[in-house]
């Protein structure tokens, strides 16, 4: 017989399944090994399985002034870029959404480049751009910088949610006696709510891992991802890098989640991986 | 009788597309009133400019002898039901239909029990909690009419708002809406682009074409009595001959335009009629209850009926030769 049994098409072959396991299993034991080295004994060599386990390196993580700093400065820009993206994302989304006029379609590629531009090219543009107009370097010129690119991902978020609604709501709160304010407030801030905070959410995890674009527009100041690039090179103490590496996860683990809560049953969540 | 709504020479351009053409229009407070023709043709652009969605290029707007050209759609007394709907699909059936009381500030046990009531006449009661995408079509569709009919407008403006239904949906909620109508006793201004609805809810119909009004008529005028040969072909099935071909052929001076139950097939001993032609039959297609039958005679096309009869076999096949004839009374002259 040549069909030997039905067959659910439905279900996955044996063979994807395993490709499937293994290409989760690639992307997520790095991540593991991360959250094992910061409770290891050994402070030189990554050696498994480790000699033995402590929790000293968090405390010692609490003791040092260099990481809050640059932990409070990555949430500082983080914040400020991710608000000024919300705020201009969400206005050009709703101008190019509804405008049409000439060149329309240039400015759309225009804003969304960033996110496609490799980091190093906007990097060096934009400290060359400092450099010509005499910016000194700040925290403003790395906010600048993140602004770029998240300004992208609140940008697609919100014009895809305007694609889905229908053009009519607004006319139809008008129609039911409201003015611009209320029909504002009651029906277009609820309904790109969600979008505009998923694509917020993003946005900041986006900012708070930078290094490229950090690297070429921060000067002497130290992010929290450049002080751990510059702690690798350090052989001491390597454990505490894992440790600073588990919080980073956490931090930008939760925005991600929520955003995909918040969004979940739509495919909007357009520009989540750089 | 009270003029529920004044169109005064309304223009209207879109870039270079003119949408509305030298409108005018006169609908009586009370009746169902449709705006028929195909799409494009203006019905819908009107429509706004009825709501205040559209400011027309020039014209005057009256709503009840009040000019209303220049006010905004939340001040006018209408309400319109759009095609998609345009439910807020962030709020819940009962939030939809509660909008316009909320924004009136009308106190919270009245909006309660009027919401209640409004969504018993549409038949959603139980549905008070269900987000519109919990809903079916025809659910929707309910709600979009509570949402505008608990604001007690007096004129209802609904865009399609059958055509996302299927058949036998559409059906009933053409008999609801007439009765909503008789119900609330207020002028429905409804567009469409489908002949048999407006044909069968209508109490006046004006048929659309690229922006001008053909014919504002009663639907059995407007059926009996087409104005225009694109009146008489947009509305039912028509035969149109030309002012020449009937001068050749019939020694008749002007077009005009034959319905096709008023042609008969002539057996050998009828007598004969003031217009006849022998034909060839083209096609025929069967209808259920009778047979469409499409005849050519060189540059003459005519469309005739066969009732289908139990009792009779009288078998028309492809290719067969008919006679064919009608009387005078049967035709309509059209401007050609």
């Amino acid at each position: 017989m040549l069909f030997r049994k039905k067959k659910n098409l439905n279900e996955a072959s044996l063979g994807l399944k395993i490709g499937a396991i293994f290409g989760i299993l690639f992307l997520h034991v790095p991540l593991f090994f991360i959250i094992l080295y910061a409770f290891t004994t050994e402070d030189k060599s990554y050696q498994f399985p480790p000699p033995g386990y402590t929790l000293k390196w968090f405390s010692i993580v609490l003791g040092r002034e260099d990481i809050w700093n640059a932990v409070g400065l990555s949430l500082q820009v983080a914040l400020i870029s991710t608000l000024s993206a919300i705020v201009l994302g969400t206005l050009a989304a709703a101008a190019l959404f509804k405008a049409s006029f000439f060149g329309r379609d240039y400015i759309t590629l225009l804003i969304i480049l960033p996110i496609a531009l490799p980091g190093i090219i906007t990097g060096i543009s934009l400290r060359s751009a400092f450099g010509v107009a005499g910016i000194p370097f700040s925290t403003w010129t790395i906010i600048i910088g993140h602004a770029t690119f998240c300004m992208v991902v609140v940008y697609n978020n919100v014009v895809a949610r305007l694609r889905r609604s229908s053009p009519n709501l607004i006319q139809a709160s008008m129609d039911l006696g409201a003015n611009n304010i209320q029909t504002f407030f009651y029906v277009i801030l609820p309904n790109l709510g969600t979008a505009i905070l998923a694509g917020g959410m993003l946005a900041f995890a986006l900012s708070f891992d930078e290094v490229i674009v950090t690297t070429f527009t921060a000067g002497q100041q130290t992010t929290l991802p450049i002080w751990m690039l510059s702690e690798l090179i350090r052989p001491r103490q390597r454990p505490i890098t894992n440790v600073v590496a588990v919080f980073i996860i956490c931090i930008t683990f939760i925005p991600i989640l929520y955003a995909s809560y918040m969004t979940r049953n739509t495919t909007d969540t357009d520009g989540s991986s750089k | 009788m009270i003029k529920a709504l004044e169109l005064k020479n309304i223009n209207k351009k879109f870039n270079e597309t003119v949408a509305l053409d030298k409108i005018h229009l006169e609908i009586n407070d009370g009746e169902f009133f449709s705006l028929l023709g195909p799409s494009g043709s203006g019905k819908t652009t009107c429509l706004k400019v009825i709501g205040g969605f559209e400011q027309p290029d020039s014209g005057n707007v009256s709503l009840f002898n009040e000019n209303v050209t220049d006010i905004p759609p939340f001040k006018r007394n209408v309400n319109t039901v759009f095609q998609d709907y345009a439910l807020f699909p962030h709020m819940n059936v009962e939030e939809n239909v509660c909008y316009s009381l909320k924004i009136k500030k009308i106190p919270k046990i009245e909006q309660e029990s009027q919401v209640e009531e409004i969504l018993s006449t549409v038949k959603l009661t139980g549905y008070e909690k269900r987000k519109p995408s919990e809903l079916s079509g025809g659910q929707r569709q309910r709600v979009a009419l509570a949402r505008s009919l608990i604001n007690k407008p007096k004129i209802l403006l609904l865009d399609e708002p059958l055509g996302a239904l299927d058949l036998k949906l559409r059906e009933q909620m053409q008999i609801e809406l007439k009765n909503l109508q008789r119900q609330f006793q207020i002028t429905f201004i409804y567009v469409t682009h489908d002949q048999q609805e407006a044909l069968s809810m209508s109490d006046r119909i004006a048929i659309f074409n690229d922006g001008k009004i053909e014919q504002v008529d009663t639907p059995d005028n407007i059926y009996k009595n087409p104005k225009t040969a694109f009146v008489a072909d947009f509305i039912g099935t028509t035969s149109l001959v030309s002012k020449q071909l009937a001068a050749k052929l019939f020694n008749y001076n002007s077009a005009f335009s034959i319905r096709p139950e008023n042609i008969k097939i002539n057996n050998e001993q009828d007598s004969k009629s003031e217009f006849n032609a022998k034909v060839v039959v083209t096609d025929i297609q069967f209808q259920g209850s009778y047979y469409k039958i499409l005849c050519k005679a060189n540059d003459l096309t005519l469309t005739t009926l066969h009732y289908v009869d139990k009792q009779k076999t009288f078998k028309i096949n492809l290719g067969d030769s008919l006679e064919l004839s009608w009387n005078k009374i049967d035709i309509t002259n059209i401007n050609d």
